[in-house]
């Protein structure tokens, strides 16, 4: 197929975390003079620190009681997200154009009835019947409509159903590595001409058990005094959860051309792998997919958000990547995400990409989210920005937004 | 280089040249054919988990791999490296560790079963702790590390990439019922931009267990037909009353006609075009007109250049649920109108049951059976039509037809509705 070459623009932004709601939200919280201050939770889940979601609600963007009954939290975070974003790109209730919107989500699982689970397991201890004694408690204790709380594929669905886009629905899975997946098959597709109008976005609710159980399992969840991503090797790494729902409208230039439409930035890029993490492997791998996007000249900024989750040794392979840049006369200015709303897993590398897009459409970069972070260069405006994702098991994705004009 | 084959929209033909399959019927694609097309049920009854007290006991479960204790991750892996490998040793594509291409795999649930969450729960972390705390507590001392691997959602796709050396990152995807599908489309499309010569399409899905069954019951989708496992899926006949729960894998090498034909491959198949639409009626029910099913076989149809009277047989998604096999009729009808009452179309859930997420990889490879050896698979169980689904089913026995073009439903709970088109090789 002849590619059609047509620029990726980003023209709509959805963005909800424990900061609050809205794009404008978060670059004025994040831009603010003084030190940010994360939002954490470390009480409820102890001895696990969240980054709980700022109050929402969220009938505003789903405003039937029978469909937010249908949906679990995540959902119901990923569907206000979608909504903002929808509403931003200024397609939110234009039917033809949202028939043709594509959905790219990233997803894991729904959420468990953490209720039933504990009570089964308490009493799951009659010997010889147990299999009769879950199916029994299974079948009365279940709600029926769970399992569609609980299926990946359902955010999407939901989105379908409350926000109408339609074009078409897929959704990626595999943690951040989700995110850089959805993104890069909305950008191949609109280059090539497979389509004009997508509306990619992952969603996570950090605020619940089984989400802490699946990354303590891996080894992976950070359980120490409060610290941001950059400054938990000492305790042995890990990430801190944060909810989130992060979405963008991506979309052909000429499309959002034709209707009018202001772009916050484009994505030049969008780059990923997959190493086997022997020591090393991550951070070469990385400086390969760097090379992929062709960045000149070198002495000059880069912006570089960080999608680092504070887990080792990816984090320090990041380090390691990034280093290598300021030998190759880059000079990076590196800004880490988590450590301002905590990792989001399928959501991260979406929020990533949407704070990239606001520095870029506001012509300037933020100032460190934590003391490890240089300054930089304070009237630092870099016209481009690396986003970074190392998923916290597996996976290594870059991507580069640049102003659009 | 000589001329490029290209497709009347320009763009790179691409075809299929290597298959494997597992289902409820055996492993490998040409026992499971046999069995399926002599319209054998691989339908039984449930012995891997006692099943008192359920309204279904029956499912198409995959019985070949000796995975003790067995979980939903170590069988779809099993299962999905078997098809895999079976493909990439006919396409005779690449070397034993390094496939030429992507990895695109569609994957069932990545979550813990309840054998993991009594081991988690059973031992003692010491205090009082209860439920969740205790369950964390426990994981938190490293002990259960080999159970990561049931809740990272890329397992499969990581461990199948590193098995068959496949290029870049791997993709997971879901779509639910037609993830399969899905995955065919990633592929196709992926080659038709000139990203890449070559695919591995991979579906595969093992979630029988208690929680599967149980939900998939309590939302009313299940066959109930106990007492004769092997007459419980019927496909499109009066008295269908639910799908059967299946395991399965399917996989597909795809490739550009030309990287095919320059490495002197056979062609099994042509993938003409996929299509998709999503549906905003309901979470586990398409909108009563239909529009979203037709606009998805429209879109095939026209991605594929294909007319809907070129359409020889329709392997159906046909699951046995009242409602799928209504729709897709009239979906069918729709698109095909005269054509339909003149066109077979068979359901293969009659015989290995729902394979699930694994369902249009499965199928894919089933249509490109039919096209290679002339032989419509039956919809066995169809002893009492439907008169409002007046359809050439193939009843209970298999046919033989000359078959250019076969169209490959695949529809799934939260709106996803995809298509494929397969045609024989290119003269």
């Amino acid at each position: 197929m002849a590619k059609a070459c047509d620029q990726v623009w980003i023209t709509g932004i959805g963005l909800i975390s424990s900061l609050g709601e809205g794009a404008a939200l978060h670059w004025n919280k994040l831009c603010g003079a003084g030190t940010l201050r994360p939002v954490i939770d470390p009480q409820r889940f102890a001895p696990y620190t969240v980054h709980p979601l700022a109050d929402i609600d969220f009938s505003k963007q789903i405003p039937r009681t029978s469909d937010q009954r249908q949906m679990e939290r995540w959902q119901r975070i990923g569907v206000y997200a979608a909504g903002l974003a929808l509403a931003d790109a200024d397609i939110a209730g234009d039917q033809e154009l949202l028939e043709k919107t594509h959905l790219c989500i990233a997803a894991g699982n729904g959420e468990r009835d953490i209720a039933l689970d504990s009570r089964i397991l308490a009493g799951n201890h009659a010997d010889g019947a147990q299999g009769a004694y879950l199916n029994q408690n299974l079948a009365t204790g279940l709600r029926p409509t769970l399992y569609l709380g609980q299926l990946s594929n359902l955010l999407a669905g939901n989105i379908s159903i409350v926000h109408k886009a339609t074009g078409s629905s897929r959704t990626f899975k595999g943690e951040e590595m989700a995110g850089a997946s959805a993104v890069a098959d909305a950008v191949n597709r609109i280059e090539a001409g497979q389509g004009e109008v997508f509306l990619v976005g992952g969603a996570l609710n950090a605020e619940r058990e089984d989400v802490l159980l699946g990354c303590e399992l891996a080894g992976s969840l950070y359980s120490g005094p409060h610290h941001s991503v950059w400054q938990r090797r000492p305790q042995g790494g890990g990430l801190v959860p944060g909810s989130v729902g992060a979405f963008l409208v991506l979309e052909a230039a000429e499309h959002a051309r034709r209707r009018g439409v202001v772009p916050y930035a484009r994505i030049s890029g969008i780059v990923s792998d997959r190493s086997r993490r022997r020591v090393g492997e991550a951070s070469s791998v990385a400086a390969s997919l760097f090379k992929d996007l062709r960045l000149n000249p070198a002495n000059e900024d880069i912006g570089v958000l960080s999608g680092a989750s504070g887990v080792e040794p990816a984090t320090s392979e990041e380090l390691q990547f990034l280093a290598e840049l300021e030998r190759q006369k880059f000079k990076p200015v590196v800004r880490a995400w988590g450590s301002a709303l905590g990792h989001s897993l399928e959501a991260h590398f979406f929020a990533g990409l949407a704070l990239a897009s606001l520095a870029v459409s506001n012509d300037a970069f933020y100032p460190p989210f934590d003391a490890f972070e240089d300054k930089g260069d304070a009237k630092s405006h870099p016209d481009r920005v690396l986003v970074t994702t190392f998923g916290h098991w597996r996976g290594e994705a870059l991507a580069l937004v640049q102003s659009a004009w | 280089m000589g001329s490029r084959m290209l497709d009347q929209k320009g763009r790179p033909v691409v075809v299929v040249t290597g298959i494997g399959l597992v289902t409820s019927l055996g492993v490998g694609a040409d026992l499971c054919w046999s069995r399926l097309t002599a319209g054998h049920s691989g339908v039984k009854p449930i012995t891997r988990f006692p099943t008192d007290g359920l309204r279904s006991t029956i499912a198409g479960t995959v019985d070949d791999f000796d995975i003790t204790p067995t979980s939903a991750y170590d069988l779809s892996m099993a299962m999905a490296e078997a098809a895999a490998s079976e493909a990439i040793v006919q396409a005779r594509i690449g070397s034993v560790s390094r496939f030429p291409g992507p990895l695109i795999v569609a994957t069932p649930p990545s979550e813990l079963e309840w054998p993991h969450l009594d081991r988690l729960h059973d031992h003692d972390p010491g205090g009082d702790l209860t439920g969740y705390q205790r369950i964390l507590a426990n994981a938190r001392t490293g002990l259960f590390a080999d159970l990561a691997k049931h809740v990272r959602f890329a397992a499969i796709a990581d461990r199948l990439q590193e098995r068959f050396g496949t290029q870049g990152e791997p993709l997971s995807i879901c779509t639910a019922c037609a993830s399969g599908a899905t995955a065919i489309q990633i592929g196709l499309e992926s080659i038709r931009r000139g990203d890449a010569d070559a695919a591995l399409c991979v579906g595969t899905d093992a979630t029988v267990h208690p929680e599967g069954l149980i939900r998939f019951s309590l939302l009313s989708a299940l066959s109930t037909a106990n007492e004769d496992p092997k007459k419980a899926s019927r496909p499109f006949s009066k008295r269908r009353d639910g799908f059967v729960m299946a395991e399965g894998a399917g996989a597909l090498v795809l490739e550009s006609y030309d990287a095919a034909k320059a490495r002197g491959a056979k062609i099994l198949a042509v993938v003409r075009g996929c299509g998709e639409k999503a549906d905003d009626y309901h979470r586990t029910r398409s909108s009563p007109d239909g529009a979203a099913m037709i606009a998805s076989i429209r879109r095939a149809l026209a991605d594929a250049g294909v007319s809907p009277e070129e359409i020889d047989y329709v392997n159906a998604h046909g699951t046995s649920t009242p409602e799928n096999d209504k729709m897709e009729y009239l979906s069918l009808h729709a698109v095909l109108g005269e054509h339909l009452a003149r066109t077979p179309i068979s359901s293969c859930k009659s015989m290995i049951g729902h394979t699930l997420i694994a369902a249009g990889s499965v199928e894919a490879v089933l249509s490109v059976l039919t096209l290679n050896t002339g032989v419509l698979p039956p919809t066995i169980n169809y002893d009492e039509p439907d008169p409002d689904l007046p359809l050439d089913v193939v009843p209970n026995t298999s046919r033989t037809a000359r078959v250019s073009t076969v169209l490959s439903n695949s529809f799934g709970f939260g709106g996803q509705n995809v298509c494929a088109v397969f045609s024989g090789e290119p003269a």
